[in-house]
């Protein structure tokens, strides 16, 4: 041991380290999993819930799976999911009944509008304002022709559009048109004017009140009745009008709420400058209260999205429909779990994806509205 | 421009440049272009129905229905039940599905939305994967998932699971003991009203002789004595008017008890597992809402935990779930529609759809169904605003 000396300075010494109990794995372990009696009992049953729910799984979708490709069920030798029956039926699901020949129609139809979406939604991609005239006002044109024909192509009827790009299909359509409809509700439910405002919120209120399911009957079994007699609806266009008018109330709350959140010296600066109703709408709110609706919308159109499933109960095969009826064909009994195994992961890549997306949205729109 | 352009345009646009006259024309205008659509489809209508036969206002609900639903809890017979009667046995399947979703999905949701604030890693992030997978996946699939995938894979009646000797499930649904009414029982349910009283007068006196002297009573665990005490009392004091009939194998099927069908479970399976998912988030958010200086002002108040979160924390963050939490409840509602996809027999199965499509009043028969629909979400909505009302925090 040194001798100290008056002349020594005092020197700190360095830092113990922390136990080992403390820091590392361990310490991680101890603070998050095991830090009282109820903690460990808690940390054990989740375990416990894991062993029972996890390895079962991974062994059925992964491990004794059938991955081979086949004709049947009898294919399926391993006792897991038997995604060969989805190899086999991968076209019908993703294409309904739509011809194998010009499918690459609905390849073109849903790149091009991923590219769109992606170019007006990514950040620093530049001429958001031509993507969003090409997405909202050429976009739908372009789809129309290149999904049902005519000028040179093929006509392809809607009896015969099916499983994921119907559902992609009546989502777009379903959203893209019920967005004038709704910014036009939520106007009107903040209306000055008595009639209007009233409208507005019957309407809004009738449709958000009742199921999505009684709005399709009534546009399968109602909307025939309503016409003049020899105009004859195409079933699958009625399912859309359905469906516009359904999601366009939902719309309409949702842009009600980005109006809400908008300062009343917007209006009035404005106004101020001698802007009428339209110009001050268009111009001064509706743009700041749009990027301020645009994460609820985003959630509005993943629960539409999953809502189009509905259309199975009036006759429209989407892919949830056209993964039900692969499991009852003949050849495939018994691969049910498979079938919506399959569609899940389908509806969750899309969904889960869209609503982080939203969330990233909000925290960013969060920020920059804070003061 | 000439002179008599120009005093035209002036006068056109003084009216025009009103706000009050404009505000009429523009309501008239709209008003006078829904008349005529309402006349234009009413008349299209009528003249649809003629020409295909149908008749048309409500007397079909006075005929006689003709067909059997596979589960009713209103007394049905095929051969004299009218539509009426169908209408009234889908209603009730689907509040009573709707009425015991929403009471799991709650005991679920709140459960889970606690479990995604535990300071439990695993446990937490375990809640959290329940939620985004729950909540990504259409309830359709999930429906048919717990319909086709799990409940029809089920052993026959002989195999059936045996959960504690009362409660059978298999095929054909669940079965479980069902209790058996003798004379004498009303005793029981006189017991609970007298125990429910008992305690809220307890919970009142004990709260203001807090208030006067500081003194504390445990009046929460004496409410609940007298709650489950007093009725267990009167069924012993009364030789137990109430006994259970247990479900028996004998010979192809169960006797005895009671059965719940499998649409019925999956349905109720597949609903309060999708809306517990929503319910969990709300949940968390609101307890997020409370602000973290609540916690601490409760603790150097000296308050102990479990009381900061019943006194504090718990008040606060249902202003915040409550409304959210009712159109959740509202949702499951509507969603139990979805039960026609596997046949369970609830309003918009058998009446918007097999007396409908029977007697083809296709617009009575939605009209019907969507206004039932409309009457519980005002409901709903009236109670919600009364509770905001009732809750709202006093300012200025």
């Amino acid at each position: 041991m040194a001798e100290i000396t008056a002349s020594t300075p005092h020197v700190a010494l360095p830092d113990q380290p922390p136990p080992a109990s403390e820091v590392g794995v361990v310490g991680w372990l101890r603070r998050n999993l095991f830090s009282s009696i109820p903690n460990t009992v808690l940390t054990l049953f989740a375990l416990y819930l894991l062993y029972v729910i996890v390895p079962p799984l991974l062994n059925w979708a992964i491990f004794s799976a059938n991955w081979q490709s086949g004709t049947s069920v009898k294919d399926c030798v391993w006792d897991g999911a038997c995604w060969t029956m989805i190899r086999a039926r991968f076209g019908i699901l993703m294409y309904g009944f739509y011809p194998a020949e010009a499918r690459w129609r609905v390849d073109v139809t849903f790149v091009l509008q991923f590219a769109a979406i992606a170019g007006l939604l990514i950040e620093g991609v530049p001429f958001k304002k031509y993507w969003a005239i090409f997405l909202f006002f050429i976009y739908p044109f372009v789809a129309f022709w290149l999904l049902y024909g005519g000028l040179g192509l093929p006509v392809i009827e809607t009896a015969s559009w099916g499983g994921l790009m119907l559902n992609l299909v009546l989502a777009t359509t379903g959203i893209v048109l019920s967005l004038p409809l709704g910014i036009l509700l939520a106007l009107g439910r903040r209306s000055k004017l008595p009639i209007i405002r009233l409208l507005s919120v019957a309407f809004i209120e009738f449709v958000r009140g009742v199921p999505l399911i009684t709005v399709l009957f009534m546009a399968s079994v109602v909307f025939p009745l309503f016409m003049p007699e020899g105009v004859n609806f195409n079933k699958l266009l009625r399912v859309v009008i359905g469906i516009i008018l359904f999601s366009a109330a939902y719309i309409a709350e949702n842009v009600r709420g980005g109006l809400q959140a908008i300062p009343k010296g917007q209006y009035e600066g404005a106004m101020a400058l001698g802007l009428n109703y339209w110009k001050m709408n268009g111009l001064v709110v509706l743009p700041q209260a749009l990027r301020i609706a645009i994460p609820s919308i985003v959630n509005s159109f993943i629960g539409l999205f999953m809502d189009t499933t509905l259309v199975i109960i009036v006759g429209q095969i989407e892919l949830l429909g056209m993964a039900q009826s692969s499991a009852r064909d003949p050849n495939w009994l018994g691969t049910i779990n498979t079938a919506l195994a399959f569609v899940s992961m389908v509806f969750f890549i899309f969904c889960f994806s869209m609503s982080r997306y939203s969330q990233y949205l909000e925290r960013k729109l969060y920020t920059g509205h804070k003061r | 421009m000439s002179a008599v352009g120009e005093v035209r345009t002036v006068a056109r646009q003084s009216l025009w440049r009103n706000e009050f006259a404009r505000g009429v024309i523009i309501q008239a205008a709209v008003a006078i272009a829904l008349l005529a659509l309402t006349v234009f489809l009413v008349h299209n209508t009528a003249v649809n129905l003629a020409k295909r036969g149908i008749a048309s206002g409500f007397h079909f609900l006075e005929n006689v229905a003709g067909f059997q639903p596979t589960f009713s809890l209103v007394p049905f017979d095929l051969a004299t039940s009218t539509n009426g009667r169908v209408f009234l046995l889908g209603l009730v399947n689907t509040l009573v599905v709707s009425a015991i979703g929403i009471v799991f999905a709650t005991l679920l949701g709140f459960i889970v939305g606690i479990a995604r604030l535990s300071h439990n890693y695993l446990i937490r992030k375990l809640a959290a994967v329940y939620v985004d997978v729950i909540r990504n996946i259409p309830l359709l699939a999930q429906i048919i998932f717990w319909y086709f995938g799990v409940l029809s894979t089920l052993p026959n009646v002989r195999q059936s699971l045996n959960f504690l000797g009362f409660f059978f499930l298999n095929q054909r649904g669940l079965f479980m003991p069902a209790p058996i009414f003798e004379a004498g029982f009303w005793i029981i349910p006189a017991a609970l009203v007298v125990g429910i009283i008992a305690a809220i007068v307890v919970y009142g006196w004990a709260r203001r002789r807090q208030m006067l002297t500081g003194q504390q009573f445990p009046a929460l665990s004496v409410g609940f004595a007298l709650i489950v005490g007093l009725p267990v009392l009167a069924d012993l004091g009364a030789g137990s008017p109430v006994t259970w009939s247990l479900p028996e194998l004998k010979g192809f099927n169960f006797q005895g008890g009671m059965s719940v069908l499998p649409e019925f479970v999956a349905l109720l399976l597949a609903l309060s597992i999708y809306t517990a998912a929503f319910i969990a988030e709300i949940v968390r958010s609101g307890v997020q809402a409370v602000s973290h200086g609540q916690t601490e002002a409760a603790r150097a108040l000296g308050l102990r935990p479990t009381l900061t979160t019943r006194l504090v924390i718990l008040p606060q963050a249902l202003r915040v779930i409550v409304p959210p939490l009712t159109s959740q409840y509202l949702n499951l509602t509507k969603n139990s529609s979805l039960g026609v996809i596997i046949a369970y027999p609830d309003l918009v199965s058998v009446f918007a759809g097999t007396v409908q499509n029977q007697t083809g009043q296709a617009v009575e028969c939605v009209a019907i169904t969507m206004a039932v629909y409309l009457v519980i979400s005002l409901l709903i909505s009236a109670f919600m605003n009364w509770y905001n009302k009732h809750i709202a925090l006093v300012e200025r």
